[in-house]
């Protein structure tokens, strides 16, 4: 394996860019990273395609529309990612699933984030963002593992370039960052999809992460989907710069700002980034407006804190319904296109019922057997005590184990 | 989605119909007297309640605790009694909430925050550990550092991976923060007020599955013992007396060694429970007079066991107690392995049949 490390000193680069910026895109490196003066958006609520000065898109910031194609495609995710939530949502209702923090309302990100990317490339989600890990080609029993209670994470991240679904809020942006300097160390052209939400643009880690990939030069493109709360926490109490995508440019980087249930919009703005930071660009802030349509979990009364008629808004600007009625409208989605796709996600929620509804037994002895890649000797003392009680248990025909049940 | 909520039109309408049965319920908690029915989570509730009204610089702040009134609804109300000034939700970000305590507390405050889950507070440990619990010594005493960190901790409630943690020992271990963990519905309330009265940084962990257990308390006699400056830091409880063994316990542990103490008590064997209640002081007299009367102990604690406050117990009580032992001390503690998923976390956690076994492995023949 051969390691380069011939990256520039951050002087450099900061030079580099305004050059680089002003002889691709004709304007100041500020107007670059600043966001356009309003959000991208194509495609209206009512599935219309906005006129292109309507669009949002300026010099320096233009979008051109996706292909149809490509747009069927995704159209099929969003219809798949949509069933998903609400089996995973039915799931936890009844007791099959300990708990789901549900993206519905923003599967179109979940999609757009997902599918921008190429082979190689690598998607670091949190909590709730399983459909965009499912849609990254994550078996989807495998992606829901993490929810259904038996282990912490299902799938391998090797094996899909996926990392695992993270809960400590933008801790998984800085993994993202590492990810892409070693790529980049390598001489490969990897780009990284760094998945938070609009709370976690508070943590520190987002900080560090974001600087570290501007000085870096990276090429990680960092997503915020901004549901407007966090838990209860309204985004009006965690920043009140003008826009999330604003903060970009106290960093060096490009920031932008897209109708996150426009999913013409999100797919023409995720591809561009992907192809600005695989060319060297460095890494991209890009903010999607959306909402979260259910409470945070399972676990959570969003009643005490949003009004209905706040949910019923957003109701009326619902990804997949924009979508279903502009692909119609153009002659792209017909009754048996749309059929076929609903077909689709129903073997997928019939999988993901068959998948998760067996109660698979668990291994308790699998407690000790990946703490370390090398076993301590203390470890296997813990894991035979563990053994001689469930052996104790089963020959006392105790086969439900509670004999090592806590008290309650 | 279900939307249960009248016809309110504004987030505004929306706050005040939650927040004003909120305050109505705290206000008619503070009337009550006599023996009541009360879950911990309300005890916590009226300690910060009655804190915050005997005291303008008491301020509570955190992740969702102002109009949500928290996660686990330990701060419910107190926004709409005491106003957005003196109960309000910060940013989302763990190391701010406890820095800007830090400097609160510098200026005339005392900040209670909370940390929303255990494994949450670590993007504060820096803060925590570097300044809440060396400011005091670095100025010599000039700059006291009057908050309470509090700290819904340990497992049981079948929570999913990084909200189940059991880390106390981490705060044990630092010098210069005190530790105290309730296993009472009585205690929630007196350990709470001490906290907030303490001049010293106090990482209050409360046992997330005791929060919704419940007991019959007296509020006007804790208010009254509270008022007459009773104490029970670095005070351990008898948590029910015994002659045969001492089962030494604390936080979430205390419910499971009293019932193992039960269930022995049935085999004619009488278990001494101790509640260690302040893990930083520590009270070595109660917890080794009781040793000392029945000659053996198991340290029950759901944290890892490898370096922590139950390894410390166990040091202490034989430095202090050898010549009375009749067998080595003994503990039960969780596996020296992350916490596992909710699927997994009955066989991690320590048992009343652990517990058991390990007293009978208290060399009784010799
Ligand atoms: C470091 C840390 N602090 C607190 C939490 C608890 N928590 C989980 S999700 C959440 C809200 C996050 O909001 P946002 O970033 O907007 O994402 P959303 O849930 O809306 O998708 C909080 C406070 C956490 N997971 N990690
Ligand atoms: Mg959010």
């Amino acid at each position: 394996m051969t390691i380069h490390a011939d990256h520039s000193a951050p002087e450099t680069v900061a030079g580099d860019q305004a050059g680089d910026v002003r002889a691709k895109f004709g304007i100041s490196v500020e107007d670059y990273m600043l966001p356009a003066r309003h959000q991208i958006q194509m495609v209206n609520p009512d599935g219309t395609l906005r006129s292109k000065d309507e669009q949002g898109t300026e010099p320096g910031h233009e979008y051109p529309t996706p292909g149809d194609s490509e747009l069927m495609a995704a159209y099929e995710r969003l219809v798949v990612g949509r069933r998903v939530n609400d089996q995973n949502s039915a799931l936890v209702r009844q007791g099959r699933m300990a708990v789901y923090p549900s993206s519905h309302g923003q599967e179109a990100c979940q999609v757009a984030a997902a599918m921008c990317l190429q082979e190689g490339d690598w998607l670091f989600p949190t909590y709730r963002d399983a459909v965009a890990v499912m849609t990254r080609g994550v078996d989807p029993v495998e992606a829901m593992t993490i929810f259904r209670g038996d282990w912490h994470s299902g799938y391998d991240p090797k094996k899909y370039n996926v990392g695992i679904q993270c809960t400590p809020l933008t801790t998984q942006l800085l993994h993202a960052v590492g990810v892409a300097h070693a790529a980049k160390l390598r001489g490969e052209d990897t780009v990284v999809m760094a998945m938070c939400g609009d709370g976690a643009t508070s943590e520190g880690d987002f900080h560090e992460a974001l600087n570290f990939a501007a000085v870096f030069r990276l090429p990680v493109i960092f997503f915020v989907q901004n549901n407007k709360y966090a838990i209860s926490v309204p985004l009006s109490h965690q920043s009140v710069a003008p826009s999330l995508a604003h903060k970009a440019v106290g960093y060096g980087m490009a920031g932008e700002r897209v109708d996150g249930n426009d999913l013409v919009a999100l797919m023409a703005v995720m591809d561009r980034a992907v192809k600005l930071a695989r060319e060297g660009s460095g890494p991209l802030l890009i903010e999607a407006h959306t909402y979260r349509m259910q409470a945070h979990t399972n676990a959570d009364d969003a009643t005490r804190y949003r009004p209905d008629s706040e949910v019923a808004e957003w109701q009326a600007k619902d990804p997949l319904t924009r979508m279903k009625a502009y692909l119609t409208d153009k002659g792209l989605l017909d009754d048996a296109a749309s059929d076929r796709i609903a077909e689709h996600a129903e073997s997928v929620a019939t999988q993901l019922r068959e998948g998760l509804g067996e109660d698979v037994p668990v291994q308790p002895l699998d407690l000790f057997k990946y703490v370390f890649s090398k076993p301590t000797p203390q470890l296997k003392e813990q894991s035979d005590m563990l053994a001689g009680e469930l052996a104790r248990a089963e020959s006392a025909g105790n086969t439900d184990n509670s004999g090592t049940e806590s008290a309650k | 989605m279900t939307v249960t909520t009248t016809a309110t039109s504004t987030t505004t309408a929306n706050v005040s119909a939650a927040t004003a049965s909120a305050a109505a319920s705290a206000a008619a908690t503070a009337e009550a007297t006599g023996p009541q029915s009360l879950t911990m989570a309300k005890a916590l509730n009226t300690a910060m309640a009655d804190a915050m009204r005997a005291d303008p610089s008491v301020l509570v702040f955190g992740e969702d605790v102002g109009l949500l009134g928290g996660v686990f609804r330990i701060t419910d109300g107190l926004m709409a009694e005491f106003g957005e000034q003196r109960c309000f939700d910060t940013p989302l970000a763990e190391s701010g909430i406890v820095g800007m305590a830090v400097g609160m507390a510098i200026n005339g405050m005392r900040p209670v925050i909370e940390m929303q889950f255990d494994a949450f507070a670590y993007p504060a440990f820096e803060q925590i550990v570097s300044h809440v619990a060396k400011m005091h010594n670095r100025t010599k005493g000039a700059l006291k550092m009057p908050m309470v960190i509090r700290v819904p901790y340990a497992g049981g409630i079948g929570g999913v991976e990084h909200h189940c943690d059991s880390s106390e020992s981490y705060y044990a271990h630092t010098a210069g923060l005190k530790v105290y963990t309730p296993a009472t519905v009585a205690d929630g309330y007196r350990m709470l007020r001490e906290a907030i009265d303490s001049d010293d940084p106090v990482m209050f962990m409360e046992p997330k599955k005791l929060y919704w257990s419940k007991d019959q308390v007296d509020l006007g006699a804790l208010r009254a013992e509270h008022d007459a400056g009773t104490s029970t830091e670095g005070r351990a409880a008898v948590a029910r007396p015994g002659t045969d063994a001492t089962l030494i316990a604390y936080g979430p542990s205390v419910p499971t060694a009293l019932a193992a103490a039960a269930a022995a008590a049935e085999e004619g064997r009488s278990l001494e429970v101790i509640d260690v209640r302040t893990l930083v002081p520590f009270d070595d007299e109660t917890v080794c007079a009781s040793v000392r009367k029945t000659g053996r102990a198991v340290v029950i604690a759901e944290a890892h066991g490898f370096a922590s406050v139950s390894s410390e117990i166990v040091a202490r009580v034989q430095e202090r107690a050898f010549h009375y032992l009749a067998a080595p001390l003994l503990r039960v503690t969780g596996f020296d392995v992350p916490f596992p998923s909710p699927k997994l976390e009955h066989y991690y956690l320590p048992s009343v049949d652990r517990i058991l076994d390990a007293v009978d492995d208290l060399q009784w023949e010799d």
